[in-house]
């Protein structure tokens, strides 16, 4: 052999071993297949553009009364209350001027419902009459006290309600349950004002009294309105079409009977007012209320709801700006799969394995890579689509429910998250199957499937529920603006933007998905022979 | 880092079939290897076992005195070439052999190297789909070469490739164990290894069948024959043959003499009367000697059906057919 040549050193200069670099050709691999870089432009352009189509056409007007001049385009005003959210603030309000310190005491001795029996807007008050209904759930009546008489005040009540007991409540997102009272019985109510606190109480006898709750309306004016008031919120709508139309809740009226009212403290001499507030409100409300003068208090009527609005009638949230996310999803699935499956496809894993033999730290910084990418368009593509399509429906005369700053970061964010984990997702199984249509399909299957069968509600609601619980499409939570208040009936679907799942925990099921895939993966890769 | 290869008792299973049975060897740097054996010998698989890319039952094979898998940069040590079609069609040969590089820590001046030592200046940017399997076996050798590595491992290179780019390969190869590097390459034709290989590895059926340098295997191929040319082919025959050589007739006028030493021969003729034109001692051709080496070695021809295994490196009776060598 030859014995005389020395063995060979090489002159490149010695490497520093690290991940970076790993990284770092996986993101090569990434940027010079060009057919990958314009998917993922794709992708983008798909949310924008579907932005544009899922919001251009919705357009609604609103008519005021039968001729057709007094039809207007946009939607009805939808006050805001002291959080930022959009509220119905719509009840008949029996009022006096409360100039300091005091306390309001009354008994409800009856609350009844009223259902609406003619067809429109104006309802005669001898249908209302006529036609004694079930009481809704959350009818209302009670004590309330509000800051100012613009609709989205600051207040705070203490109430009775249809179904749910005794409740105070206070600036509409706020409801505490008070001690269980029997609702046959006689019901007293209290409200006190101390400074900028606000105490409700509520007695079954008007002698032994339970503090309900307090609220503190940082900012209350000295001089506020208090006295009875009486709502009662129009039905929760009921059913739900293939398409994802909603059949619009009915308009309800309840009734109260006030006696033993009782003052107590600053109350500047007076007259008690009848105020239907909020009446040409953004909910149908009955028209026909009022108060009638019983013997020591009133019977009051009264329609609308003191709590946030939901269901408003056109009005949106960022869902149809981000009808192009499912679009995108498929694009990225096929991507995040074609990312490993093509390495397999042409035997290029056996390049890849030979240089870099710690195969879990290769599936790793594919997934990385991945990751990042599909994020990155994610975020960019939510961020241009949201603001374009509130735009575009305000600009249509549509209602678009104000929404915090940091909500909408959750959403643009959560998108890219969820467009990410779907893409390491496809990744995983793409590395499992080593096959791409194969992988597509099962992601496919596995989160656009049901979140497709979910939105256009083409399976029941309660299969929706589970199906947004247990598939990784649950992580579509994280698109939800609006709460779901527990004081407000309405139909809390997916397909009318209300997820089961809180949007983090809807986001952990993918997650979890995502991450036991990238597992089994890892362990496949590690343990068969390339 | 020492250069050497060693291959210690490699048994590897697919299933029923048994692909390496107990291969041992060792690759010295300093010289190519010869890698060889039909088709199915198992070259391709030990090659992948030596990579880490497949597992192994029993065995191991180490690189420097260290599994392939523990390598940190293992580009910089043992570059290989398995599959010159494995690239990303759509991905230019630049940035293929660019991601290898980042891979490594190594930046794109490198891979402008390697592109010039393999002569593919004129092709770089162009997508790797559209290149012929001798450019891509340029590619890869490319790739092989990115770590400037000690230790080459390639199969079959010169698949693929025109008389020209063989010629090139050849001379390449030469240089890189001139340097002192280690190059153990995989050929099911001999002809291909002529010239390169200074030592040669002869497996069949997942068995080593030889070990030996190449100029060992043809000294010993042609030890003792003689070539005769004559035009009493069939004197001369029966005169050599009643003085104990073995003969065989080559051609209506020529001869080849084992058995005897030429002088032996030249006094044989002259005492019997036999005119001979010429007497040359033979050499064998590569090919000559491996076909000689393995004449005998049942899994270099067709199967044959039976339990008995053949006399020589024993090859287990089995279902996979061999190819002949040329």
């Amino acid at each position: 052999m030859s014995a005389t040549t020395a063995p060979y050193r090489s002159d490149l200069p010695a490497g520093r071993d690290s991940f970076a670099q790993l990284l770092h050709a996986e993101w090569t691999k990434f940027r010079t297949v060009r057919g990958w870089v314009i998917t993922a432009v794709v992708s983008v352009i798909a949310i924008i553009v579907f932005a544009y189509l899922g919001t251009f056409r919705h357009e609604s007007g609103v008519c005021t009364g039968p001729s057709p001049a007094s039809c207007q385009a946009g939607h009805p005003h939808v006050p805001v209350g002291p959080g930022g959210e959009a509220v119905s603030d719509s009840y008949y309000f029996v009022h006096r001027t409360l100039a300091g310190d005091g306390s309001v005491t009354v008994r409800v001795s009856s609350l009844t419902g009223l259902r609406q029996t003619g067809n429109g807007n104006a309802v005669s008050t001898s249908d209302l009459v006529g036609a004694p209904g079930p009481v809704q759930p959350w009818a209302k009546a009670g004590l309330t006290l509000t800051a100012g008489s613009t609709l989205g005040s600051a207040y705070a009540a203490v109430m009775l309600t249809g179904a749910h007991g005794v409740r105070m409540q206070y600036d509409y997102t706020h409801d505490t349950a008070g001690p269980s009272v029997s609702i046959a019985g006689a019901r007293w109510l209290r409200l006190t004002r101390s400074g900028d606190t606000v105490i409700g109480s509520a007695s079954a006898d008007g002698t032994h009294w339970t503090v309900v709750s307090s609220a503190r309306l940082a900012g209350l004016p000295a001089s506020v309105q208090a006295g009875l008031f009486v709502t009662s919120p129009q039905t929760a709508p009921s059913q739900q079409f293939l398409a994802g139309d909603r059949a619009g809740g009915q308009a309800t009226a309840a009734n109260a009977r006030f006696d033993r009212l009782t003052l107590e403290g600053q109350w500047p001499a007076g007259r008690w007012r009848g105020q239907d507030v909020g009446a040409n409100g953004q909910t149908s409300t009955l028209t026909s209320v009022g108060s009638h003068p019983s013997s020591g208090g009133f019977t009051v009527t009264g329609s609308g709801d003191i709590a946030p609005a939901v269901g408003l009638p056109a009005a949106f949230t960022d869902q149809p700006s981000l009808t192009g996310v499912f679009v995108a999803l498929i694009v990225l699935i096929v991507l995040g799969t074609m990312f490993i499956t093509a390495e397999y496809r042409r035997g290029l894993i056996h390049t890849t394995l030979a240089a870099s033999p710690r195969r879990g730290r290769v599936l790793l910084a594919k997934a990385l890579v991945i990751a990042a990418v599909t994020f990155l368009a994610g975020a960019a593509a939510t961020a241009v689509a949201i603001p374009l399509g509130t735009r575009l429906l305000r600009s249509h005369g549509n209602y678009v429910y104000p929404t915090s700053a940091l909500t909408e970061l959750r959403v643009v964010f959560g998108t890219a998250a969820l467009l990410a984990l779907t893409a390491v997702l496809a990744l995983a199984l793409g590395a499992i199957l080593r096959r791409s249509a194969a992988a597509v399909t099962a992601v496919i299957v596995l989160i656009v499937l049901p979140y497709m069968l979910v939105i256009v509600a083409a399976v029941p609601a309660g299969v929706a529920q589970w199906l947004m619980r247990l598939t990784p499409a649950a992580a579509f939570a994280v698109e939800q603006t609006l709460p779901q208040y527990h004081q407000v009936d309405y139909l809390y679907t997916p397909a009318s933007g209300f997820y089961p799942l809180a949007p983090a925990v809807g986001f952990a099921v993918l997650l979890a998905y995502a991450l036991i895939a990238l597992g089994l993966a890892g362990h496949r890769l590690r343990t068969t022979d390339a | 880092m020492d250069a050497t290869i060693e291959v210690n008792g490699l048994h590897k299973r697919f299933g029923q079939t048994v692909a390496l049975d107990g291969l041992s060897f060792t690759v010295a740097p300093g010289s190519v290897t010869g890698f060889v054996g039909p088709n199915g010998a198992g070259k391709s698989t030990t090659m992948r076992a030596i990579l880490g890319l497949d597992s192994v039952n029993e065995g191991s094979a180490l690189i420097g005195g260290r599994p392939y898998a523990s390598l940190r940069h293992p580009l910089r040590q043992v570059g290989s070439l398995l599959d010159a079609g494995a690239l990303q069609p759509s991905r230019s040969a630049r940035h293929h052999l660019l991601w290898l590089a980042h891979s490594q820590g190594l930046g794109s001046g490198r891979v402008d190297q390697v592109i010039e030592a393999a002569g593919l200046q004129a092709v770089a940017r162009r997508k790797a789909g559209g290149f012929s399997l001798g450019m891509r076996q340029r590619l890869g050798l490319a790739a092989a070469m990115l770590g400037d590595p000690a230790v080459l491992i390639l199969d079959e290179p010169f698949n693929g490739m025109d008389p020209e780019g063989i010629v090139w390969m050849r001379g390449f190869l030469r240089s890189l164990a001139a340097e002192g590097r280690a190059v153990l390459v995989s050929s099911h034709l001999m002809s291909e290894l002529q010239d390169t290989a200074g030592h040669l590895v002869v497996i069949g059926r997942g068995r080593l069948v030889a070990d030996t340098s190449v100029a060992d295997l043809i000294d010993a191929a042609s030890a003792g024959r003689v070539a005769l040319r004559t035009h009493a082919r069939s004197e001369a025959m029966t005169a050599l043959a009643n003085a104990g050589a073995t003969v065989a007739a080559t051609g209506p006028d020529a001869l080849t003499v084992s058995g005897l030493a030429s002088e032996r021969i030249v006094e044989v003729l002259g005492q019997s009367g036999v005119p001979f034109a010429e007497v040359t001692v033979h050499r064998s051709t590569l090919e000559e000697a491996y076909m000689e080496l393995t004449r005998d070695a049942v899994q270099f021809r067709a199967a044959e059906p039976g339990p008995e295994p053949g006399p020589g490196p024993g090859p287990e009776p089995g279902t996979r057919t061999a190819e002949a060598p040329r």
